[in-house]
């Protein structure tokens, strides 16, 4: 009989507990989830799709609600998966293996000449960077690209190639040092005949 | 006076809940990744510890001596640091965004930390009264944050370091670890 | 004679260095024979890179205008000599990449004839009897002119003569330290034409309205010094009495901004702060001498003073016009076989010229020719030891041995904690480096680095909000796109109420009174459709 009260308080004390608990959830419940806005902001934003998602607000969501992995983002590469490890806490992965292709970035440019003026690539572009109109000639507002690719699919007569960025002094980085660790060669005594 | 301070003094180095008493080791390891986790962790870690503590010596003083069932204080203490920490992060998350970003996501974390477990623990087995019991739980969990991020900060030292291969990643953490606790225990003295 | 003017701030770091300007500092100012081919590349300033407004195939003559400034922060190009506009182009320059940049490549005639001059001075004769000047005119002036840094910085000059708001611009001073060894060119300009410079600084401390002006010279240079106090003595004391000569100690980088101005005022200023938040401002000595040849004789910025040295045969200071090319002027100074490669700057800020070739820009202000003997190469790299050598050494109170550690480890966010941008890239931590660690190559790898993450992130910013745009956008043309029909069935429902209307009443006798009777009708039939028959009407998506 010892046994009763033990379960009749225990059970008592779970029950007022619980009944706090789910109190407190309704009374203050949270709306939105700020976690999205903080993913969001760590993405390329090329809007690029690669991932698997409609553009980088979706696959933020997906990510804030742990269904999706930190590493489908080629654009961002190893680096931004670093960074997304970083603010969730959660364990580095390097980039998966169908993202390994590291997309270069580079911006899109239609060849003016054989440019039909369709406005497909205008409306899959997701920055609109396109400029044109039906029936006349598009371009690419170069300093707005992202270099998404998202424009190659859609057009018709295969007039939008990717160019990568020059190389300018203005955009020029030192390279890191290569560390020089002294290592004396040994001089083997004799010939190897090889 | 002089006896609650050494009661916190004894707490934070003495009896270091990590070092010495070897409790709450995972989050020592766990989130000693990067000094802002740590941080995060450890003020989590201390306002959870010190409210878990009142909160048990409430629940064995007033609920469990009465009904005879202090056998079961290890039970109804998960129950009591698992409601105290949800209802903390429900209040948090909705009164104090600020808060809720620096503790957030730690404070589920803590619910099963065996710090937070075993110190209302050592309490009743030390025969504290209320606000000694307060004390000694908020001395466990300065001494618990102080190590986690003196630990937290060599640990990003080490991640920039040329460890050798063999000794990347957890080795050279527990070793790490080790080596603290042999400093740790230089305070042994502090005793006499 | 020249005895110590006033006390010394002694900046925390710095390193003594064998000076090494005895090659040169006693060869007099020479011509380089006019080439016959010069390179200006365009970008020659801080800032943005100014636009060409001449074509391959113009004739230009001396001193005009080639590439016009673009914005405030960028300063004009000017045709260095007489001749035909060759081409417009990329070119190698000298910058560490070896890359080529967009270029005027302008063949000489020979003849060497200047265009039409305008200097400032006798536009405005009257003002400056008067003394009377308006500043705006005369930074548009120094830009049109393509007056910049000449220190190595190259920052628009005009730019610098904007006042800080609010601050009162206390202390000009005149940077002739030129702490760098080997670099003896300001020294033989101080030396050759003191009178010049004091006429500009004179001209600038009546424009600035400044109390004092200080000339600093390192204690290494004491001709100069003498030339410069005597061509002061010359002037009218009532003219010069706030001018004085400082010789300060040569402690490298002495010459370097914030050094300089605690130094000789005492001031320092915080992270983040400009001198000219303090009152403070600083021109080199050869800059001072160009902002003088331009408005007193109307001469662009054309040409500049080059130190030679290193080894070659003649070494020594040679006047040469931009756009030479670099390999010509060593061959002219006779450069030794043994030379396996050419520093542009001086040995601890420069850098090795990655190829053979590149035109002299306004920034250049030594060419070294390098050899093993003068520089023998560089001991191994071996770890650090954290020995701290480098921040006793840093004049900019930084811990070099922090920045090496995250820069190596590659967490950039970290370095930037350890303030990685006061960094000036003096050297002082690498010459100092028992473990001769190249510390400043890490450190402009890390700012690179930042930059670079700095504007992906900021392309990132720029490309949510475009895409964010579009999305409200799109919704926006949807949302109107449905009203737009909505609008058209409800004509529709409408007319067709009126005509029932008028088919059962008279005819409404005025426009309004139709419209009454529509709303009327229609509100009787929603209600008729809501009671009785709710068939939705057709093409109303509602």
């Amino acid at each position: 009989m010892e046994i009763l009260p033990a379960v009749l308080v225990m059970a008592l004390g779970a029950l007022i507990l619980g009944a706090a608990i789910g109190y407190v959830a309704t009374r203050f419940k949270v709306e939105g989830d700020p976690m999205v806005e903080k993913i969001n902001a760590l993405l390329p934003q090329t809007q690029c799709g690669q991932c698997g998602y409609p553009g980088c607000k979706p696959y933020a969501e997906a990510i804030a609600k742990d269904d999706a992995a930190i590493n489908l983002c080629p654009p961002g590469g190893d680096e931004g998966a670093r960074r997304l490890a970083d603010l969730l806490g959660r364990e580095y992965t390097p980039l998966s293996a169908e993202c390994q292709k590291e997309s270069k970035a580079g911006v899109a440019l239609i060849d003016e000449a054989n440019c039909i003026g369709c406005t497909l690539c205008i409306q899959a572009c997701p920055v609109d960077a396109i400029l044109g109109a039906a029936k006349q000639m598009h371009t690419v507002i170069a300093p707005f690209c992202t270099g998404c690719e998202l424009c190659l699919p859609p057009c018709p007569v295969d007039c939008i190639e990717m160019k990568a960025i020059p190389q300018t002094p203005e955009n020029w980085e030192w390279p890191r040092p290569a560390r020089k660790v002294p290592v004396s060669l040994i001089k083997t005594p004799v010939d190897i005949p090889c | 006076m002089t006896a609650y301070l050494f009661l916190i003094i004894g707490a934070v180095l003495v009896n270091n809940v990590v070092l010495v008493q070897i409790l709450g080791l995972c989050p020592f390891m766990g989130v000693s990744k990067k000094l802002e986790t740590a941080f995060g962790m450890s003020v989590a870690t201390t306002f959870v510890l010190t409210l878990a503590t009142g909160a048990c010596f409430i629940i064995e003083h007033y609920l469990l001596i009465p009904f005879g069932l202090e056998y079961l204080c290890t039970l109804a203490f998960i129950v009591t640091i698992a409601a105290v920490v949800q209802l903390t992060e429900m209040v948090i998350a909705r009164t104090s965004p600020v808060l809720q970003q620096t503790l957030g996501i730690y404070l589920p974390l803590i619910t099963t930390n065996c710090a937070v477990l075993g110190v209302p623990l050592i309490n009743i087995s030390h025969h504290y009264d209320f606000v000694e019991s307060l004390l000694f739980g908020l001395g466990s969990a300065l001494g618990f944050s102080l190590v986690l991020l003196l630990f937290a900060g060599i640990r990003e030292r080490v991640e920039a370091a040329d460890v050798p291969r063999p000794f990347k990643g957890s080795a050279i953490t527990m070793i790490t670890a080790g080596l603290m606790s042999l400093a740790f225990m230089g305070f042994a003295g502090l005793n006499r | 004679m020249l005895k110590r003017l006033r006390q010394f701030f002694r900046f925390p770091g710095g390193i003594h260095l064998a000076h090494r300007k005895e090659a040169s500092s006693e060869k007099a100012i020479t011509q380089l024979p006019l080439p016959e081919k010069l390179i200006l590349p365009l970008r020659q300033s801080a800032g943005a890179t100014p636009v060409p407004i001449v074509k391959a195939g113009d004739k230009v003559k001396k001193g005009q205008r080639i590439a016009a400034a673009e914005g405030w922060i960028s300063a004009s190009l000017h045709a260095p000599t007489s001749g035909t506009v060759r081409d417009v182009g990329d070119y190698p320059v000298a910058h560490p990449s070896g890359l080529a940049a967009p270029s005027i490549v302008i063949e000489a005639d020979g003849e060497d004839a200047w265009g039409e001059r305008q200097p400032f001075l006798e536009q405005t004769a009257t003002e400056y009897a008067r003394q009377v000047f308006n500043p705006e005119r005369v930074q548009h002036y120094l830009q049109d002119m393509g007056v910049v840094g000449m220190g190595g910085a190259v920052f628009p000059s005009h730019v610098k003569l904007v006042k800080a708001p609010g601050i009162p611009l206390e202390t000009l001073i005149v940077n002739g330290a030129e702490c760098e060894p080997f670099v003896t060119c300001d020294d033989r300009l101080m030396r050759e034409r003191a009178d010049e410079i004091i006429s500009g600084l004179i001209f600038l401390t009546e424009l600035l309205g400044v109390r004092e002006a200080l000339i600093a010279i390192e204690n290494n240079k004491p001709e100069a010094a003498v030339a410069m106090q005597n061509a002061l003595a010359a002037r009218l004391e009532s003219v010069v009495h706030h001018i004085r000569v400082v010789i300060i100690p040569a402690i490298y980088p002495a010459g370097s901004l914030k050094q300089l101005v605690y130094m000789l005022t005492g001031k320092r200023a915080p992270i983040g702060v400009l001198p000219t938040q303090l009152g403070v401002q600083c021109f080199n000595v050869a800059t001072i001498h160009a902002i003088w040849r331009a408005v007193a004789h109307g001469e662009p910025l054309i040409r500049r003073i080059v130190t030679v040295t290193g080894d070659v045969e003649r070494p020594g200071n040679l006047e040469v016009p931009l756009g030479a090319s670099i390999a010509d002027i060593l061959r002219y100074a006779g450069m030794r076989g043994s030379a396996d490669g050419c520093l542009v700057g001086g040995p601890m800020m420069g850098f090795l010229l990655p190829h053979g070739d590149a035109p002299i820009g306004k920034g250049i202000h030594c060419l070294i020719a390098r050899s093993p003997q003068l520089f023998p190469p560089e001991a191994p790299e071996s770890p650090c030891i954290r020995c701290t050598s480098c921040a006793e050494a840093c004049p900019q109170g930084l811990l070099p041995y922090e920045l090496y550690w995250w820069s190596r480890a590659g967490d950039f966010a970290k370095t930037q904690r350890y303030h990685i941008h006061e960094c000036i890239e003096c050297g002082c931590c690498a010459y100092v480096c028992p473990a001769s660690i190249p510390l400043p190559q890490y450190f402009r790898f890390a700012k690179d680095q930042l930059r670079a993450a700095a504007k992906n992130q900021e392309m990132a910013d720029q490309a949510r909000e475009r895409f964010e745009f579009r999305q409200f956008r799109i919704e926006r043309e949807k949302a109107e796109r449905a009203e737009k029909l909505a609008q058209a069935a409800r004509a529709q429902s409408a007319k067709r109420a009126v005509e029932q209307a008028g088919a059962s009443s008279a005819p409404p006798t005025s426009e309004a009174e139709a419209i009454i009777a529509a709303a009327v009708e229609r509100t009787r039939m929603a209600h008729e459709a809501e009671t009785i028959d709710p068939k939705p009407e057709p093409g109303n998506p509602a």
